[in-house]
């Protein structure tokens, strides 16, 4: 159906895609994997019109075609769900889809089709409802819906489930398969190996900017794809044996309620959790279910009405700023790398003064902050968590994804933190920066740090976790023991099963 | 074929300095250009708007008497630029600062002393800090846009001082003349050149130093770098957005009032309707010029004083009228500003055309 040959980009000195060959068939469902920085989505805005290659040549139905934008892309037949949903919060479902569509049909019409899509895939949607209502699985659902409204032929999906419970994820692999059954052909990037071994039907690996492999996903082991994507084996993270009992409790959330602060956040409900030095406790739950607020509430960025309603080495805390808590022995890791917890613009130096600078006695003197402390601790994290960068002393915007964590992750470690609070400690990162930052945090504990990641990634959360909670329209489950728990108990507690239905009736009440 | 911006990898260090002296560059052929159409010798007409004015004691003198307010106001502007708050109104900051500090020789003549001008000048600098703290206040309880209040508070403050003059303050002695009294040896700024340039310069420079150390090397002068370039990571290393916002503009509006009493007890001697030539409003330019680096602006401000001595002797020697000076400004800044985009971007020519979107 589509064949790409020899196809090359290049955004100033880097190379994301080198000569990439393609190949997909008609009625299959062919993987694209690779780490990040890779040059999947590179390769796939090409695909779709949003970036014009360098040089090679796009072959769709045996006849070559230059893609030059994603209308023309569209009416070639080719349809794309992209991993951030481009819907507009206040319109309704159906106002959403009609926006993407000629101008020629009605509201009506459009309503009619799309309630009949819906039901022939197996995607239930209320063309009236309100995308701000709608959870992420079901806006997933509008932009798929969206895409099958122009009946395309091969439909790109940039790592669908990364925003699914496990059961969700089920349900849309029933949609693909009955897709392929029809004739089309996916195009299905992701780098979780185990939902692409059973799913797919072909795979092309990319690594840096060029192709390493074409392979049968099912016939390959999950250890040889690993090894591929990466280029060298990674190793698995050394989890501790010791059992925990005697320590004390460090950080306690009470009754912890924060009102939202825009249209379309999360408030959070009653949360409460105690965690104890020398553990890991992680928070799963599904994006968007109050995660930053969650953080925001622990870091002090968002001051919350009960000083009582948060205490840190048993003191109330719920009203001190973000420095204060810092003295006390916290540390925090934003989600965002670029712009929350570094500045893009600033070099390294001054990205270790961003949470330093307050806690540690060295940046300070009476002729004012010293930078040249500054670069020692910066060569220091750089060494101890094999940063690579550009040159000594680059803006951190420049550094890639895995880097730049690499470099947070040991800004904060290394203010020696008794408690740390990490939101998506490797969302984003390669393979091999994620098992170093893992194995870091599994240590710290070890050493009797109390760590609480916030993670959207199941396997990043039985690899570390002691103990896990869910955290769900901003209510969070009691914690229990990592051990004690399935996949499956916690996919549905992630799509609110066993949450008190009051709570979330607060929610939908908030939104209305 | 068409030019297009490509995003560097890293800020250009060599454009960084490179960038105001191209636009400079572009701002004499555009200034030759228009003497062109204006029928006179392009290159005589340069050489008496920017040349002239630094061959003569005099002009040169008057040229730093220019630069002290320009460098004073754009110095609190950089930092206000910096946190990415748009004060637009320095000039009705530095009227508010005259109108302040002129309170001591008009309504108090008898309290003379040494210590007469350190009174007047921090009067001046809380007038100026009150006058741009109310775009601060609204703009953090209401969300107002600074740039429209700060501008719009001009006329407020060119109303107030015109009041003044021409009602309760006015010289009865002075025939009837919009104008005070003329203020007293000790409230007058002691002159340290020939005829008319004061201790103010000293002041000024000390201030553009002071404010280099502030931002290089203070915390809180990190932050307010922070609040403009990542708000949200300002907040993650403790600051308040609110606090940012009424500091710069408490600082700048205070610099700005301490400019504007220094020139009314400097060269003018006096409050009258018309104290600034538009200081506020160039001093957006210089600040700009001047890298948003509180020295740089002391530099950019000599630079720009050059351009009112010159559209005087541009006047007087070409018969060309001087608000030349006023359209050399805006062409600078326009310069400026494009330049500066090759500090982030190169520009490409495209080799090949088949990137047309349809």
């Amino acid at each position: 159906m589509l064949t790409v040959r020899g196809i090359t980009k290049t955004f100033g000195t880097l190379v994301a895609n080198d000569a990439v060959n393609l190949t997909i068939g008609t009625g299959e469902i062919h993987a694209l994997l690779g780490e990040n920085g890779a040059g999947k989505s590179t390769l796939v805005k090409m695909l779709y019109g949003a970036l014009a290659p360098n040089s090679g040549e796009i072959n769709w139905q045996d006849s070559p075609v230059q893609i030059t934008s994603p209308a023309y892309a569209r009416k070639l037949g080719i349809g794309m769900v992209f991993q951030h949903f481009s819907l507009f919060d206040a319109l309704n479902v159906a106002e959403n889809v009609a926006l993407a569509l000629p101008k020629d049909q009605s509201l009506k019409e459009v309503s009619r089709n799309l309630s009949k899509i819906s039901r022939e895939y197996g995607l239930p949607l209320d063309p009236t409802a309100q995308i701000a209502d709608l959870s992420v699985g079901e806006r997933q659902r509008v932009e798929i819906v969206r895409c099958l409204l122009a009946d395309p032929k091969l439909i790109i999906m940039d790592e669908p489930t990364s925003v699914l419970t496990p059961q969700e994820a089920e349900t849309l692999f029933v949609t693909l398969e009955k897709l392929r059954d029809e004739g089309r052909s996916i195009l299905y990037i992701s780098h979780k190996l185990d939902e692409v071994r059973a799913l797919c039907d072909t795979a092309t690996i990319l690594r840096h900017g060029k192709v390493v492999a074409h392979c049968d996903p099912r016939e390959t082991s999950k250890a040889e794809l690993a090894r591929l994507m990466v280029g060298t084996s990674v190793a698995d993270v050394k989890t501790s044996t010791k059992q925990q009992t005697e320590a004390e409790t460090v950080l306690a959330a009470k009754n912890l309620s924060l009102p939202t602060d825009s249209q379309f956040g999360t408030a959070l409900h009653n949360i409460s959790f105690s965690l104890k030095a020398g553990t890991i406790g992680a928070i799963a739950g599904i994006a968007g279910n109050g995660q930053n607020e969650l953080f925001s509430a622990l870091t002090g960025e968002a001051s919350l009405g009960e000083a009582s309603s948060l205490e840190i080495f048993g003191k109330p805390s719920g009203q001190t700023d973000v420095n204060q808590r810092r003295k006390m022995g916290l540390a925090f890791v934003a989600e965002e790398r670029l712009g929350h917890g570094a500045a893009p613009n600033m070099s390294m130096s001054e990205n270790v003064l961003l949470t330093r600078a307050t806690i540690s006695e060295e940046l300070r003197s009476i002729f004012g902050l010293k930078r040249s402390s500054a670069d020692k601790i910066r060569e220091e994290i750089c060494d101890d968590f094999d940063v690579r960068r550009g040159s000594k002393n680059p803006p951190a915007g420049s550094l890639s994804g895995g880097n730049l964590q690499k470099f947070v992750i040991g800004r904060e470690l290394g203010s020696k933190p008794k408690i740390i609070v990490i939101n998506q400690p490797t969302w984003g990162v390669d393979a091999g920066a994620a098992r170093h930052i893992r194995q870091t945090l599994i240590d710290s504990a070890e050493a009797g740090m109390a760590v609480l990641i916030i993670s959207q990634d199941l396997d990043e959360i039985f690899e570390v976790a002691d103990e896990i909670a869910v955290l769900h329209e901003g209510s969070l489950s009691p914690f229990v023991q990592a051990a004690t728990v399935t996949r499956e108990s916690l996919g549905l507690l992630m799509g609110g099963e066993g949450f008190e239905q009051s709570n979330t009736g607060v929610q939908h009440a908030t939104h209305a | 074929m068409p030019l297009t911006l490509e995003r560097r990898v890293a800020p250009s260090k060599l454009m960084m300095f490179a960038s105001p002296v191209i636009a400079i560059i572009l701002t004499l052929i555009a200034g030759a250009i228009i003497l062109l159409f204006l029928g006179k010798d392009p290159a005589n007409g340069l050489y008496v708007f920017f040349v002239e004015p630094l061959t003569q004691a005099w002009s040169l003198e008057e040229i730093l008497v220019k630069t002290i307010p320009l460098a004073l106001i754009a110095a609190g502007l950089t930092i206000c630029f910096t946190a990415n708050v748009w004060n637009i109104g320095a000039e009705g900051q530095f009227i508010l600062g005259a109108i302040a500090g002129a309170t001591i020789p008009v309504l108090l003549p008898d309290l003379q002393g040494p210590h007469t001008l350190p009174l007047m000048m921090m009067l001046g600098f809380m007038g100026g800090m009150f006058f741009a703290l109310i775009p601060a206040l609204f703009k953090v309880r209401f969300g107002a846009n600074e740039i429209l209040t700060s501008l719009m508070l001009v006329y407020v403050a060119e109303l107030i001082l015109d009041y003044f003059v021409r009602g309760p303050w006015r010289d009865p002695a002075g025939l009837n003349f919009p104008k005070t009294i003329d203020f007293n040896e000790w409230a007058s700024m002691p002159i340290i050149g020939a005829d008319r340039l004061n201790i103010g310069l000293y002041i000024a420079i000390a201030v553009a130093f002071i404010l280099l150390f502030f931002m290089g090397r203070t915390f809180q002068g990190f932050g307010i770098k922070l609040a403009g370039q990542a708000p949200k990571a300002a907040k993650f290393a403790g600051f308040s957005r609110d606090k940012t916002v009424y500091l710069v503009l408490a600082l700048s509006g205070g610099l700005a009032g301490l400019a504007g009493i220094i020139e009314v007890a400097g060269p003018i001697n006096q409050l009258r309707p018309a104290i600034s030539p538009g200081y506020g409003f160039t001093a957006i330019i210089v600040a700009f010029l001047g890298r948003l680096n509180p020295v740089g602006a002391l530099i950019a401000a000599f630079i720009l004083s050059i351009t009112y001595i010159g559209a005087e002797n541009a006047q007087i020697f070409l018969k060309i009228t001087n608000k030349i000076t006023s359209v050399f400004q805006g062409i600078l800044l326009f310069f400026v500003l494009a330049c500066d985009t090759l500090i982030y971007y190169r520009l490409r020519l495209k080799a090949r055309m088949n990137e047309v979107r349809s």
